[in-house]
Parts: C-alpha cells; sequence; structure tokens
C-alpha cells in the first residue's frame, strides 16, 4: 500500500530530571492507516503521545503533520490540527449528562439540542449508540469511553490517539470498538493505538512501532509476527511463560457465602449475594470489567468494609465482622489495586510502607513499640526478592514507578506466608517480566497450601494462572467454572456481553 | 518566568528551612507595618526579638520567656498529633479553660484545707475538664458525622460564657466585696503552683510540657499509634487497610489534646494567673495553633516554635508599653507569621524554576 503521510516524526527527545522518557524517537502514520505503539509501562509511549497532542513540549526533534511543520504549544492547537485523544483515565463528570459533558470538551460547544442530535447521529453512524440524555454516573465503563470517543469524533479528526483503550472493555465491546476504529480508518482517519496487548494489535493494526526505554527498537507488520516474537521486542529477552506445579487441593480455605454489601459511594457497586469458595492450593481467578464490584469486593475481603459475621468464613471461623488485623492474624492477607493511596501512603518511606501491612504477621511490634530494625530487614527482603527498583528503602513510595510499586505492594503481602491471599489487579503497570514473576509467585504460594484469588480485568491474566474462573458483573458473581476449555466468547458473556448493545438500557435504570 | 515543579520527594531542607524564612519574612513585612504606623521599625523589631533576651530587662523578662512558652508548648504538642492525623482540634482555647475552671473548682471546694492531695487532684481535674470539653465534638462527629472545626471553635464561645459565669458567680471570692474573681491560689499553699526555681518563671506546668514533648516524640517515632496517626492524615484509605479505626483515632487524638490543654489551663490559674478571672481566656490555645505548625507538627520543633512564639509575646508587651504600638498589630504579627509559614511551605514540596520564555519556544 503506498499511502500518503500524514504524520511524520523525526527525532523526537524528551528528558525529565533523571530520565530520558523519549530519545531520537521517528516513524510515520500514513493517511487512514492504524498504528500500534507498542511497548512496556515506563517505555515512553505516553510521553510521546503526550508531545503528539501538545501537553508536552519535546527538547528536540520535529514533527510533520499533512506536511506542515507542527508543533502544538497545548492540546486546543492540536486539535485545531486535526488531532484529537482518548485517554486511558476518563475525565468525565457523573453528575452531568452526557450531551453536557461532550460540551465541555469541545471548544466551541453548539446548542444542547443541536449537540444532543449530532452526537446521536455520530454514535450511531459509527456502531457506538448513546443515549445523550443519561446521567454519566449510570453508564458502564464500555459506555464512557464511547463519550470520550463520540466527543473525539464530533471534532472530526485526522489523527486519533488511542491509550490503551481495551483496558475497560469486554471481549464483545473490544469487537464493536474495533469496526469502528476499522470503519474510521476505512474513511481516512489515522488511528494512533497504544496498548501493550498484542493479539488486539495483531488484529486491528497496520503497522506497530516498538519502544523500550524511550528509544524506537523495531517496526514491523502486527500480521506477520507472532504475539511472542513482540513482546521478546517490547521486552528484550525471551520470555518464560508461568509454570504450574501440579499439586493436590485440600480442604475449603476461604468461603463466601451471601455477601451483600452496600457501596459507601453512590455512583458505586453494591455487592449482591456472592458466593464462592476456595480451597488450600487452588487459585480462583475473578474476571470483570472495571466498575463492576471489584474494589468493593476486595474491601469485604480486606476487613475495610464490615459484613455480616458468617459471610464470609477462613478455614472455618467467621470473620465477617472482624477488622484487617485480625483477619492478617488468622492468615489472610489482600493487595488492592489502587497502590498509592490505598495499598501504600505516598509520602512514606518504603520502611514505613513495610509496617503498613505487615505488622501482624511479621511480628513487628512489641507492646506497640515498633521494631524498626525488623521493619528494615522485611522491607530491605521484598525489594531484594522482588527486584524493586528503589535508591533505598527510605525513599518514599510516591518516587517509585508505578509497577516497581506495584512489585514492592505485592511483594509485601507473599512475604507474610499467607493462607489465604485476595489480590486486585496484581500485575497492573508492571513490564512483562515482573508481571510473569509475581504470577509465579502467586502460584508457588498455591502449591504451597495457600487459598489464592485474583481478582483482574487482564483475561489473559485470569487465564494464565487460574484454576476456576468467575465473572463479577453489576456486583453479582458467576457461579465459577473450571478454566480448562473455556472459550474467550464464553468469558465475554459470562462477563456480561456487550454493555448497551442490545438496546438493553431499560434494565440500568432499576441499579 | 517562573514555574512550580512537583518535586519526586519533599525537600528535607526546606521544610526546616521554611519556619526560619517565615520568621524572617514575618520581620521584614512587621517591619513595614510598623512603619506605616509611624514607628521606628528597626527599633520595634528590636524591642520584640532582642530586648526580651538580651535588653535591660532580660533578667526578669527571660523567666517570663518559660511562662509563656510553657501552656503554648503543652497545648501545641497535643494539637500536633491531632492535626497530624487530619483531626482539626481549633477549640484548645475552651478546653484550656474548662480545665481551668474545673481545677480551680476542685482547689476552691476544699478551701482552706491544707493538704499535699489538694494540687495533685486539682490537676488531674483539669486534665479532665479539657478531655470532657474535647470529647463533646470527639462524640458528636464519630456518631454523627458532624465537623469537628465547628464544634470545637463554637464550644471555645460556650466556654467562655462558663468562664465569665464562673468568675461572677459559683467560684467568686465570697470575701472580694462583690467584685468578680475567684480567691487568689498564691495566697493558698496547698492549691499554689510555685516557681520552682525563683526569677526563671519555671513551674510546674513547663515541666508537665517538656514531659508532654517527650511524650509525644516517643509516640511519633517509635510507637504504632504514632505511626496510625501519621498514616491517617497522609493517606486515610490506607489507614484503613493497616487496621486503623478512624473513630478510635478521632477519640484518641481530640481526647489527648483536650487533656494537655486543660492540664495547661489549670497549671496557668493556680500559677502565673493566680485566679479564675473574666479576663483569664488569653488566646493561648489559638496561638497555640500557630505554634504548632511553626514546629513541622514535630514535638522538638514545637519547644522552639513556643519560645519564638513566646517571645513576641513578651517583645510585643514590650513594644506596646515602651513605643505605643497598638496591640492589634502584635497580633497582626502573629498572624503574619502563619500566613507566611503555610506560604513558604510550597517550597518544600514544589521547585521554583526559572524559565527564559525564549528558549520554550524556539
Amino acid at each position: 500500500m503506498t499511502r500518503e503521510n500524514l504524520l511524520t516524526i523525526e527525532g523526537l527527545s524528551k528528558s525529565y530530571p533523571g530520565v530520558k522518557a523519549n530519545e531520537d524517537v521517528s516513524f510515520k502514520i500514513a493517511t487512514g492507516e492504524i498504528h500500534a505503539l507498542l511497548g512496556e509501562n515506563g517505555a515512553g509511549k505516553s510521553t510521546l503521545v503526550k508531545m503528539i497532542y501538545g501537553l508536552v513540549r519535546p527538547d528536540e526533534g520535529r514533527m510533520i503533520l499533512r506536511g506542515q511543520s507542527y508543533a502544538p504549544s497545548e492540546p486546543r492547537e492540536a486539535r485545531a490540527s486535526g488531532v484529537a485523544m482518548v485517554f486511558q483515565h476518563f475525565s468525565l463528570f457523573d453528575a452531568l449528562n452526557v450531551a453536557e459533558n461532550v460540551a465541555l470538551g469541545m471548544d466551541n460547544p453548539p446548542k444542547q439540542r443541536e449537540l444532543a442530535a449530532r452526537i446521536r447521529e455520530v454514535s450511531e453512524g459509527y456502531g457506538l449508540p448513546l443515549d445523550p440524555a443519561r446521567l454519566v454516573g449510570d453508564l458502564s465503563a464500555g459506555e464512557r469511553q464511547r463519550v470520550e470517543i463520540v466527543r473525539c469524533l464530533l471534532q472530526d479528526p485526522k489523527l486519533l490517539i488511542m491509550d490503551e483503550p481495551t483496558s475497560v472493555l469486554t471481549p464483545q465491546e473490544v469487537n464493536i470498538l474495533f469496526d469502528t476504529l476499522r470503519k474510521l480508518s476505512a474513511e481516512g482517519t489515522s488511528i494512533l493505538y497504544i496498548s501493550h496487548k498484542l493479539e488486539e494489535i495483531k488484529a486491528l493494526c497496520d503497522e506497530a512501532t516498538i519502544l523500550r526505554r524511550g528509544k524506537v527498537v523495531g517496526t514491523c507488520t502486527p500480521r506477520e509476527k507472532s504475539a511472542r516474537e513482540m513482546a521478546e521486542m517490547m521486552v528484550g529477552a525471551t520470555l518464560n511463560s508461568p509454570e504450574r506445579p501440579a499439586g493436590e487441593l485440600g480442604e475449603v480455605s476461604l468461603e463466601v457465602r451471601n455477601l451483600s454489601v452496600a457501596s459507601a459511594n453512590p455512583f458505586g457497586t453494591s455487592l449482591r449475594d456472592i458466593g464462592f469458595a476456595v480451597r488450600k492450593g487452588e487459585v480462583l481467578g475473578i474476571g470483570g470489567v472495571a466498575g463492576n464490584g471489584q474494589d468493593e469486593l476486595l474491601m469485604a475481603l480486606s476487613g475495610e468494609a464490615r459484613t455480616k459475621r458468617d459471610s464470609i468464613q477462613v478455614n472455618g471461623t467467621d470473620i465477617g465482622e472482624m477488622g484487617p488485623n485480625e483477619r492478617r492474624r488468622l492468615g489472610l492477607v489482600t493487595a488492592p489495586e489502587e497502590r498509592l493511596g490505598h495499598a501504600a501512603a505516598p509520602d512514606m518511606s518504603l520502611m514505613e510502607n513495610a509496617l503498613l501491612s505487615g505488622d501482624v504477621r511479621k511480628g513487628l511490634t512489641r507492646k506497640g513499640f515498633v521494631d524498626w530494625g525488623a521493619t528494615r530487614a522485611f522491607a530491605q527482603g521484598i525489594v531484594e526478592k522482588f527486584d524493586v527498583r528503589t535508591p533505598g528503602i527510605s525513599t518514599a513510595a510516591r518516587a517509585l514507578s508505578g509497577g516497581n510499586l506495584q512489585k514492592f505492594v505485592l511483594g509485601r503481602e507473599i512475604m507474610q506466608d499467607p493462607e489465604v491471599i485476595i489480590v486486585n489487579q496484581p500485575t497492573w503497570g508492571v513490564d512483562a517480566a515482573a508481571a510473569a514473576f509475581i504470577r509465579q509467585a502467586l502460584l508457588d504460594l498455591a502449591a504451597k497450601g495457600a487459598a489464592v484469588v485474583v481478582i483482574s480485568q487482564d483475561i489473559d491474566e485470569v487465564m494464565e494462572v487460574a484454576d476456576r474462573f468467575a465473572a463479577l458483573n453489576e456486583g453479582r458473581l458467576s457461579p465459577p467454572v473450571p478454566t480448562k476449555g473455556l472459550t474467550i466468547d464464553e468469558i465475554g458473556l459470562m462477563l456480561g456481553g456487550a454493555h448497551g448493545m442490545h438496546k438493553a438500557e431499560v434494565s440500568h435504570a432499576e441499579a | 518566568m517562573l514555574r512550580l515543579e512537583k518535586r519526586p520527594t519533599p525537600s528535607r531542607f526546606w521544610s526546616w528551612g521554611t519556619p526560619v524564612l517565615a520568621v524572617a519574612l514575618t520581620m521584614i513585612a512587621g517591619g513595614m507595618l510598623f512603619a506605616l504606623l509611624g514607628k521606628d521599625p528597626f527599633l520595634a523589631i528590636k524591642t520584640i526579638f532582642w530586648d526580651p533576651l538580651f535588653g535591660e530587662f532580660a533578667w526578669y523578662l527571660r523567666g517570663q520567656l518559660l511562662v509563656k512558652a510553657g501552656p503554648l508548648a503543652l497545648i501545641a504538642v497535643g494539637l500536633s498529633l491531632g492535626f497530624r492525623a487530619g483531626i482539626w482540634n481549633i477549640g484548645a482555647e475552651g478546653q484550656y479553660i474548662m480545665g481551668a475552671v474545673f481545677g480551680a473548682a476542685v482547689g476552691l471546694a476544699v478551701y482552706p484545707t491544707e493538704s499535699r492531695l489538694i494540687f495533685p487532684v486539682m490537676i488531674l481535674a483539669g486534665a479532665f475538664g479539657g478531655w470532657v470539653w474535647a470529647m463533646i465534638p470527639a462524640i458528636l462527629k464519630t456518631r454523627f458525622n458532624t465537623n469537628e472545626i465547628l464544634v470545637s471553635l463554637m464550644l471555645v464561645y460556650v466556654a467562655e460564657t462558663i468562664l465569665s459565669k464562673a468568675a461572677t458567680g459559683f467560684l467568686r471570692n465570697p470575701e472580694g466585696h462583690g467584685f468578680p474573681g475567684s480567691r487568689s491560689f498564691s495566697n493558698y499553699p496547698a492549691a499554689h503552683n510555685p516557681e520552682i526555681f525563683a526569677g526563671t518563671g519555671m513551674h510546674w506546668g513547663v515541666v508537665a510540657a517538656f514531659i508532654a514533648v517527650i511524650f509525644c516524640y516517643v509516640l511519633l517515632q517509635r510507637h504504632i499509634v504514632g505511626f496510625q496517626i501519621k498514616l491517617a492524615g497522609q493517606a486515610p484509605r490506607a489507614a484503613r487497610f493497616a487496621g486503623v479505626d478512624p473513630n478510635r483515632l478521632v477519640v484518641l487524638c481530640l481526647g489527648l489534646s483536650g487533656a494537655l490543654a486543660g492540664l495547661a489551663g489549670v497549671f496557668e490559674v493556680s500559677g502565673p494567673a493566680g485566679q479564675i478571672s473574666i479576663d483569664f481566656s488569653s488566646g493561648y490555645g489559638f496561638t497555640a495553633i500557630i505554634v504548632a505548625f511553626l514546629g513541622r507538627l514535630n514535638p522538638l520543633g514545637i519547644l522552639l516554635a513556643s519560645l519564638v512564639m513566646a517571645l513576641t509575646y513578651v517583645g510585643g508587651e514590650g513594644a506596646s508599653t515602651d513605643l505605643g504600638l497598638p496591640k492589634a498589630a502584635i497580633q497582626a504579627f502573629q498572624g503574619m507569621l502563619l500566613f507566611f509559614l503555610l506560604g513558604a511551605d510550597l517550597l518544600s514540596n514544589y521547585r521554583i524554576r526559572f524559565t527564559l520564555i525564549g528558549k520554550e519556544t524556539r
């Protein structure tokens, strides 16, 4: 295919104190091409697209858009030149409706009624049905993403940048999104697609540029490469899949019965009548699209939210009314999804953060007095065993990169030799090699006889580690089924299918 | 162009440098204020900061420093625990007054009995009075989720009303010819809080302040409760994850700061103030908020800050008698200190970058 170049990037570099985020990055995007930007977390993908979108200024290098020099100083200028971006984290207001949210993101919004009509027209034209009058707080994650996409499409972009768009979608919703993107591409809109999900890139993208440590380390045509080959280009090393030592399953260690918890947050999800049991040595995977009750489930299990006494049992003891530390004493530890502010205190040192949840099981206090020597040794042990890259254990948690902090948090819980461990999004934002290490550590715990619950939005991860799979959908949990032989379509249906595609929006009203 | 850049970790240098910078900026701005009032700014600053330490009457004023610094440190160190946990007790002044009223009431109830037990029991009653007054916002907050800032502040005015009732009614000196005010504790040895060493200003309240500083230092550095207090203030969700019960912390922090403020009150009424009077309330409870922040919410820092603040009190009094500076100007001066401190705190979390406009848009 010989297509005209839309955007040419030449020698872009950007440094932050202590890091070169991008170094001499060059590539081209043709008109109507779907171009993948591939790389691990911290490879410099975000900095690169921020430069294209005018949020960050390059130190060196230049960009050429449609034959003209292009150096946006702010996103408004980028949008005026026809560059639009859908962020990984949505910037929407729950309490406003769809049309109002769209208007807030536009430079010159038309009148509400006119805008509503255009939203309807554009969203249906691209197979992304949206009701402009609905409150964003009532929408599913997939629908929220549609709001962001439609907001971009209304500006008629020439280049659409999408940052990790599928992390919040069910497989069916992913297919719908891909149909939309292909349609856009056929109409001549170029798409810069950022992801580390290789199968998706193979299915969707025409070309790929691979970044590692801020530099371009290769380009390829994804259809012609295997996922493994691309992963190895990304990581720069060969990868090992986690191994599952065969072990006997023991008796039931964690049992949850009729667990219902009302969400503390008006836009949160209440848990309804959840029940499952995990045996010693077993890994239960709980999949689900973000915002379907994962956070609430973790807090109910950790003891941050109390439940009815007999809703949760650990080795036969009712723990529903116990706090986090009493549960830890019984051998139950958890790792929440949100690292900064929930699993770890941002301004505290790693040493203090080791004390945060390690006190009870590691015996870090005596009569209430902290044994800083033991705490230091514990923190140092986590850093070494889990390869946490940090100048030292007196560094503040917020100074670590997301992936490194995740390793620290997971390591802190895993090294407490738990009998029951519940983790939410255990490898979120962690590079491929470290993710493999964390999964292996979880499997090793199971092999030693721990009951493991992995809550994750990454279906591939769940399939890789879990013995049984259950789906969390609007606060309800499907009955767990063995993962062996489960197809991606079956999983998709368990996850609740494609939200909103059956025009079943009425059912949301009761929620 | 000036630009602010967030530091990856807070600067250690600036977290201790800002109080010094704030004091310096306060001197400059205060000097300008005094100049506008038609006074010699250099003389005014010298009267406030130099004379109490090295001036003609320093032999007396130095002692006054401890008298003022004692209650400030005692109250501020208690407040700092709550402030670190994100629990804002603004009503220490009320707890201070109630401590004085409770303590004085116990002492005066047994007048003129002489017993070694009377003074210790008064001290306990004072601590209890402050604690009770602080429990009101604590229980309202944990039960009904009211705002402790408003409740504790409002209770200051209730306490002031009770104080004036005490001075003119139930604690009034029956032999006082109808004048408001209680009996004087200096004439009642069993209940008197005297200077331990004559001329130093050192009384039992100052000793208590030292003990409180050491206690809080150990609590924050070595004890799990201190860790939980810091954690709850910095990351409330992480605190819950760590098993901290927020309600327990509210009761603990408000209770402790209330009890310490009550102690300050009873030591003051039985010592330097000498009696319950209508104007017993001297603003220590509010000034202690400034002291707590000036001392970085750190017990040792608070000790230093209470001395600096005491200096502005003692020096301020000198400036108003010698130079005729209005009292309000001194209060404005103290307020500026907090203002500059909070402003300068930006430096510990942000770096200021100077950039040339030309370079950016090349």
